[in-house]
């Protein structure tokens, strides 16, 4: 295994915002090899001792005098041998909480059972950029945890050779036990803490890092760190949050997004049973653009009351009369005539023209064509964004489950023109992140409601506030055109339509790279792209452009292989072509060796070939993202009446080394359902810039019933790992997809299925 | 002024609560017992299930003071005398279904419901019963595992929990 630093985390689809957060990372003068150590006086009078990990903008910090052996940010170690490790990250349902301590854990050699794992500040300082997304958390910490671990293990080396009066090369260490085998003497990192803080801190490019083969702890099945607060109920999440004295708010924005107030009966509001007060809060900001630092405050009515129900009640109560000159007019069903009118056309840009395709054409036995649709769609996170703040006149305190903590941090100092220092953030445990707790704008709503009370407040969506405004998933459509000869794929055209908002560039999310699979590794290739306006706002949702951009892509190469009368693994085996790593050493980038293994898995695994009975299918799709090759296999049955049932799916996945097998399992496996719930019922729709679904029983999120078995094969490469959240997801609608062609001939290129007549 | 009978105590609910209320929000609220969650309001999630009287029921569905002289359960009140779990909150743990966690609330009183009525439940009965309750993060596959496990639990107490290795 190569232990190599960090790569660029540079990916077309990850947002502008975490492209800038990586950059910084990468160019952080931290970064540097060179090493530093500096002296601080503490106000306790103990010492600190200061020295950079040597990556990711990350110092460690040792300090003499106190009771804790803090080896640097990440870990403690308590005199009763109790090890207290640090989460740096928010903990939105990816795993990170406990797969990042996981790794301080096995470079020190603790005893897992003897983890304490709390989540750290936001210090970007100390823990350089601290956020959940673009599947970033493993593949940007990888390095740093493990020099902390090691360092931390260093000096309890240290200690313990110090005090057997042995070199430290004699010594082991296991299970929180530094060991001198000759002797038959161990001492516990507890009994070592106090002198462990007295030794010095070792030079980061001294740290000798385990090899994977000596792993105890990655790579096993560590059940979350969390989980005994989760099935006792105790308080874990933002909504959770409370204070003294605290008060609840509602807030109503306009059903237009860029309507603003015109008037309100406020007086009313004001008289009912439990509220405090009712005020407008004009609109801040640019209400379309995805900005976690900056986002748009809305215009709206909050409604403050003291208690949750009350807030809830009097927003029923609410007429507000909203001035809609400046709102969306948006229609779904105009731009779904729009641009099937613009697919019979070329696009209006070019953004890849490889080869000669129009010679490819020419020269082709075969052509295929076909048009694929997939709508807007909402994160729909099951906790609905809420956020708690209190502010004191010059400072304010908050309580966030959000994504992008430093961000949010940002974003309340310039809202309320606060200096960043007297602005404090705790980050909680979102309830589901999915991309929509990167954007802050509850957070945002919750600083401009305490300011003006000057009183702890909880900011609470209700479920038809979170359906109604979100950050869109953005609809999309593929025009494609396919050249085959003597059985071979020749060229591949796309005519890709999307959304802006300015004519210059696609929205949020809405982007196609000219790189895109399988231009990327085709001889002729030709992507164009057409936009229509739209003033809804989007961003990134989980595995953003890769999760609606596969279902069209993977069906379509399906298609090209019927066309072409191949068998679908053969043919796609065949375009991956010889074994190659498109761009070698960057691991955004995709490894044909490592694609065709994990189609080749994916496909033994199910039992690709063999007979099925009639109305039964095998459907398979490949997809790379966020560094993550994945191949999947749907078994799926259709009934005379277009009802489905997906008796299994099966995952095939490298994304190196695993850290938790349990965490990245379950991270597969509801990635896939997650794929199958959008690819079979779930739609936003919008017509005179309102969006039609306001909740769960018109945005049908799949159900325990409706959910098919799914089975991860993780081939466990010797790259070094990347991230879970996301990349599982992409394959699955186009796997189900094409197991209901080969069930019945019928070929889907309309999201979601509902909308073709099926059911499950 | 009305009372509630939850978890075994008695609250007294002041006249400043509304007695329409409903369940969910006296509960989280009122007498901060936060492990019963919002998710949508209108009984499609299953996030703020509890039971009432042993029966499993949307807690947000039902004004608070109609609950007045029936036993509430909340998920704070499953587990015994010094914290002991019950052997669905042991087999949540060591099939480690959560991913975000906010649903396992609703997700564990529903079944422990079912196994009490049901103590070996097929898949098919697992589906019908647990229809009800949405998870987000699809941890569908691991509750499914973790309702069989905790009958096979039920079925031979004492079991102790797995370590950490597979």
């Amino acid at each position: 295994m190569s232990f190599t630093e960090p790569k660029s985390t540079a990916d077309v689809y990850l947002p502008e915002y975490l492209q800038k957060l990586a950059a910084d990372a990468a160019t952080s003068p931290a970064l540097s090899r060179r090493s530093f150590i500096k002296i601080t006086g503490l106000a306790g009078g103990g010492l600190v001792i200061g020295f950079s990990l040597g990556t990711a903008g990350t110092k460690a910090w040792a300090q003499s005098g106190t009771e804790v052996f803090v080896a640097n940010a990440y870990v403690q170690v308590r005199p009763d041998g109790t090890v207290v490790l640090f989460a740096k990250n928010p903990e939105v349902g990816q795993g990170v909480k406990t797969s990042l301590p996981m790794i301080l854990a096995e470079e020190m050699d603790a005893d897992w059972a003897s983890v304490r794992v709390e989540q750290s500040e936001i210090d970007a300082d100390r823990y350089g950029p601290q956020f959940a997304g673009g599947s970033t958390s493993i593949p940007m910490n990888w390095t740093t945890l493990r020099r902390a671990g090691a360092a931390a293990r260093a000096m309890l080396v240290a200690a313990a050779a110090e005090r057997l009066g042995v070199p430290p090369s004699e010594l082991l260490t296991d299970a929180g036990f530094v060991i001198h085998q000759a002797s038959n003497r161990r001492i516990g990192y507890g009994d070592l803490a106090a002198g462990a803080a007295e030794m010095p801190v070792p030079d980061t490019e001294s740290l000798i890092l385990k090899k994977r083969e000596d792993f105890k702890l990655l790579g096993r099945r560590i059940t979350g760190v969390d989980n005994v607060k989760i099935v006792t109920g105790q308080p874990l999440f933002g909504i959770d949050q409370t204070l003294p004295g605290m008060l609840y708010a509602s807030y109503t924005k306009a059903p237009a997004i860029g309507a603003s107030v015109a008037a309100a009966n406020l007086e009313h509001i004001k008289s009912l049973p439990g509220v405090r007060d009712a005020f407008v809060i004009e609109a801040k900001g640019d209400a379309i653009e995805f900005n976690p630092a900056a986002p748009a405050l809305l215009c709206g009515v909050a409604i403050v009351a003291n208690s949750t129900w009350a807030a809830f009640k009097a927003k029923r109560e609410l007429q507000v009369t909203w001035d809609e000159a400046q709102a969306s007019r948006d229609s779904w069903s105009a731009a779904v005539a729009d641009a099937r009118r613009l697919a019979t056309q070329d696009g209006a840009t070019t953004l890849a023209d490889k080869g000669d395709v129009a010679a490819a054409f020419a020269a082709a036995s075969a052509t295929v064509a076909g048009v694929y649709t997939y709508p807007y769609i909402s994160h729909a996170d099951l906790e609905p964004q809420n956020c708690t703040a209190w502010f004191k006149g010059d400072s304010i305190e908050i309580w966030a489950p959000t994504q992008t903590p430093q961000a949010a941090v940002d974003a309340v100092a310039a809202l309320l023109d606060l200096p960043k220092e007297r602005v404090t953030l705790r980050q909680l445990r979102g309830g589901g992140g999915f991309g929509r707790r990167l954007a802050n704008d509850s957070v945002c709503e919750v600083a401009a409601i305490s300011r003006r009370l000057g009183a702890p407040v909880k900011v609470q969506w209700m479920r038809e506030d979170d359906m109604a405004f979100d950050y869109y998933r953005p609809g999309g459509f593929h025009s494609f055109k396919a050249a085959i000869s003597a059985g071979k794929l020749t060229a591949w055209q796309d005519h890709f339509i999307t959304f802006t908002r300015n004519g210059a560039a696609p929205v949020s999310a809405a982007n196609l790279s000219p790189q895109e699979f399988p231009a990327n590794v085709l001889g002729n290739a030709r992507l164009t792209q057409s936009m229509l306006g739209s003033k809804v706002p989007t961003g990134p949702w989980r595995a953003p452009g890769s999760n609606a951009i596969a279902f069209a892509v993977q069906s379509f190469l399906h298609e090209c292989a019927v066309a072409a009368n191949r068998d679908h693994v053969e043919f796609l085996l065949e375009i991956m072509g010889e074994p190659r790593w498109l761009e070698p050493g960057n691991p955004r980038v995709m490894n044909t060796e490592r694609a065709a293994g994990v189609i080749k898995l994916a496909a033994e695994k199910a039992g690709w070939g063999r007979p099925l009975p009639r109305g039964r299918g095998l459907g398979l799709a490949f997809h790379f993202s966020h560094a993550g090759h994945f191949a999947e296999v749907a078994e799926v049955s259709v009934d005379e009446n277009r009802k489905l049932t997906i008796h299994q799916v099966t995952v095939a996945a490298d994304i190196g080394p695993i850290v938790n097998l349990s965490g990245a399992e379950n991270q597969c496996q509801g990635s896939v359902i997650d794929g199958i719930s959008t690819m079979m019922g779930l739609e936003i729709t919008f017509e005179n810039g309102r969006v039609e679904q306001r909740n769960f029983d018109r945005y049908p999120i799949l159900r325990i019933s409706q959910a098919p078995r799914v089975d991860v094969h993780f081939v466990q490469s010797d790259y070094d790992p990347t991230g879970c959240g996301e990349p599982a997801f992409p394959p699955a609608a186009p796997a189900v997809c094409n197991a209901i062609y080969a069930a019945t001939g019928r070929r889907v290129r309309t999201l979601p299925l509902t909308r073709e007549g099926f059911s499950i | 002024m009305f009372e509630l009978d939850v978890n075994g105590k008695v609250y007294e609910v002041g006249d400043d609560v509304d007695p329409a209320t409903p369940l969910l929000w006296v509960l989280r609220d009122t007498l901060g017992l936060v492990g019963t969650k919002y998710g949508c309001g209108v009984g499609q999630c299953s996030a703020c299930m509890v039971h009432l009287n042993g029966s499993p029921i949307q807690s947000c569905q039902i004004p608070a003071q109609s609950a007045t002289g029936q036993r509430v359960t909340t998920i704070e009140g499953l587990a015994g005398e010094g914290g002991q779990l019950t052997a669905v909150q042991e087999a949540w743990i060591e099939e480690d279904v959560p991913q975000c966690g906010y649903c396992q609330a609703g997700q564990i009183m529903n079944a422990t419901a079912l196994l009490a009525r049901n103590p070996s439940p097929t898949d098919a009965d697992i589906d019908t019963a647990m229809a009800a309750n949405i998870c987000r993060c699809g941890t569908y596959n691991r509750i499914r595992n973790a309702i069989h496990n905790a009958a096979a639990r039920i079925a031979n107490p004492g079991t102790p929990r797995k370590g950490a290795a597979s």
